[in-house]
């Protein structure tokens, strides 16, 4: 059974805040269900499917449909990191075509803004009985490093600049200019991001997204049920998730998880690469966007370098528009997961609601991909492909 | 930027993972002991005692402490800086460690490297690489 067209995004909804010292984890998650709700037009009461990540607060998604007092006939909380997201999107489109559900919201929010979390410089102590920590916490992982070693080995093996890697950030600070939440809104250089100090070789700060409050929540249903709705009419094509690991010591970080998510997506779809109109790719580091791009299929495996050069991703320059929102790297990466955002600025886009600066013409096709995890030891990659019907 | 040692965190004890003891006895004894696959032959990286390759059995075997640089970042931003590195061993799997013992920046993708064991706080010492 494909399950292309299976569900629509009805609702789509971004905290406008940044910083939410004054605010629960919690109450930011029902502020964007929410409001993704009042974009629907639908009621809490309508929902019969609830979706959150393994970091809401309380055990799975209990707590949450609690605190909202959602009666549900379907849960999920799969947890892939900030690739989660786009992972429940297609499990609602599972749910609703076998009828274990019919209205989904899904929701995230987080605030390690407030919470003063070094996100990426800070090595984190997990579980000591988790299979690998004891073999690689003493050697200090961070977020940053792991992307960075990524990034190093992405250079050595193909020649990929640090000038390069900096022009997806030039991009990005284009597009955040015209967006008023975005905690970073001046537009960059390249010159500026190779100058910004080094954080972990060969990534400088400017090169690593923000760290922010905030959340975004989602609303999928039925094919029937979003005709019935006034909002525009945006159709999830495609869809794939796959995990990527060290494979035993057999460790290859050229390339991620995409390579993998991207094609079923693509094959479900039924559309390649160069037809997308407009791209959301994950941008916790430059790093990660560049090889998500060339994983999906937007350029040969190497030449990421080359494509996001000379301001392509920018919008109404470039061949692919890529995160009109400003994204992570400029915008906002709420819980450190920056997967939801993705999906909400693609509806955005397919909508015709992007900044009118910032909107594709005529934008019927889009992607959104996650990248969950840490892209130097384990991580998800996720794919969804919308289209305006 | 010239390598200066930093305290080593250890996380749980060596009892934590008790099937992974022979690499712990082996880190103690200075020894780099991993497991290998029985069925393909294959050494491992992370330690466990069943193979990832066929769920199978494992054989701890001393390796030689040789390999080559595979990738590495220098976390600049850290208190006192260190290289993480992903080294890939003589025997075949690549591991994360650490760089000791040399300036950061004349690190390079593909250089040699020899093993050496660090202290660590409060677990036994753990094995990283030096330039060769």
């Amino acid at each position: 059974m494909s399950l292309k067209g299976a569900g629509y995004i009805v609702g789509a909804y971004e905290h406008p805040t940044r910083k939410a010292p004054d605010k629960s984890v919690t109450l930011l998650h029902a502020e964007c269900a929410k409001g993704a709700l009042e974009d629907a037009g639908l009621t809490k009461d309508d929902v019969d499917g609830y979706f959150c990540a393994g970091d809401a607060p309380g055990l799975g998604p209990l707590s949450m449909v609690d605190y909202m007092n959602l009666k549900c006939r379907h849960v999920d909380s799969t947890d892939v990191g900030g690739s989660s997201y786009q992972v429940a999107v297609g499990h609602a489109l599972e749910a609703i075509a076998t009828g274990r559900c019919s209205i989904a919201l899904i929701t995230l929010a987080g605030r390690p803004r407030s919470e003063g979390m070094a996100t990426g410089t800070a090595p984190r102590a997990g579980n000591p009985a988790q299979a690998e920590m004891q073999f690689e916490y003493p050697y200090g992982p961070a977020t940053a490093n792991m992307y960075a070693m990524c990034a190093m080995r992405h250079m050595h093996q193909y020649g990929t600049t640090s000038e390069q890697l900096a022009w997806i950030k030039v991009a990005a600070s284009h597009h955040a200019q015209y967006n008023p939440h975005a905690m970073l809104r001046d537009v960059v250089t390249v010159e500026d991001v190779v100058k910004s100090p080094m954080v972990a070789t060969p990534l400088h700060r400017l090169d690593c997204c923000v760290i922010s409050d905030g959340g975004g929540a989602l609303i999928v249903t039925s094919p029937e049920i979003a005709k019935s709705l006034k909002r525009p009419l945006v159709k999830v094509i495609g869809i794939g998730e796959s995990p990527k690991h060290q494979a035993g010591g057999e460790i290859d970080l050229t390339f991620s998880a995409a390579a993998w998510s991207g094609p079923p997506a693509w094959e479900m779809a039924g559309i390649k690469p160069s037809d997308i109109k407009y791209a959301s790719i994950y941008d916790s580091f430059t790093i990660t966007v560049l090889m998500q791009l060339e994983d999906l299929g937007f350029c040969e495996k190497g030449q990421g370098g080359k494509f996001v050069s000379d301001g392509n991703l920018i919008s109404g320059v470039g061949k692919l528009p890529f995160n009109t929102d400003g994204g992570g790297l400029c915008s906002n990466h709420p819980a450190n997961r920056g997967g939801i955002t993705k999906i909400i600025e693609a509806v955005r886009q397919l909508r015709g609601e992007a900044h009118p600066k910032l909107q594709v013409p005529n934008c019927d096709l889009a992607i959104a991909h996650g990248t969950g995890g840490s892209l130097g030891t384990r991580h998800c990659g996720s794919t969804v492909i919308l289209e305006r019907e | 930027m010239a390598y200066v040692q930093r305290k080593i965190p250890f996380i749980g004890t060596p009892d934590t993972n008790p099937e992974t003891k022979p690499f712990w006895d082996g880190c103690a004894a200075g020894k780099l002991i991993l497991p290998r696959c029985t069925d393909t032959g294959k050494f491992i990286w992370y330690p466990r005692a069943i193979s990832p390759f066929t769920l199978g059995p494992v054989e701890w075997v001393e390796v030689s402490g040789r390999g080559k640089i595979y990738t590495f970042s220098v976390m600049a931003r850290a208190e006192t800086p260190y290289a993480i590195a992903y080294v890939t061993l003589e025997e075949g799997p690549s591991m994360m460690t650490n760089i000791v013992d040399c300036d950061f920046a004349t690190l390079k993708v593909g250089q040699d490297v020899k093993l050496k064991f660090v202290p660590t706080e409060g677990g036994p010492p753990m094995p990283m690489f030096a330039p060769a």
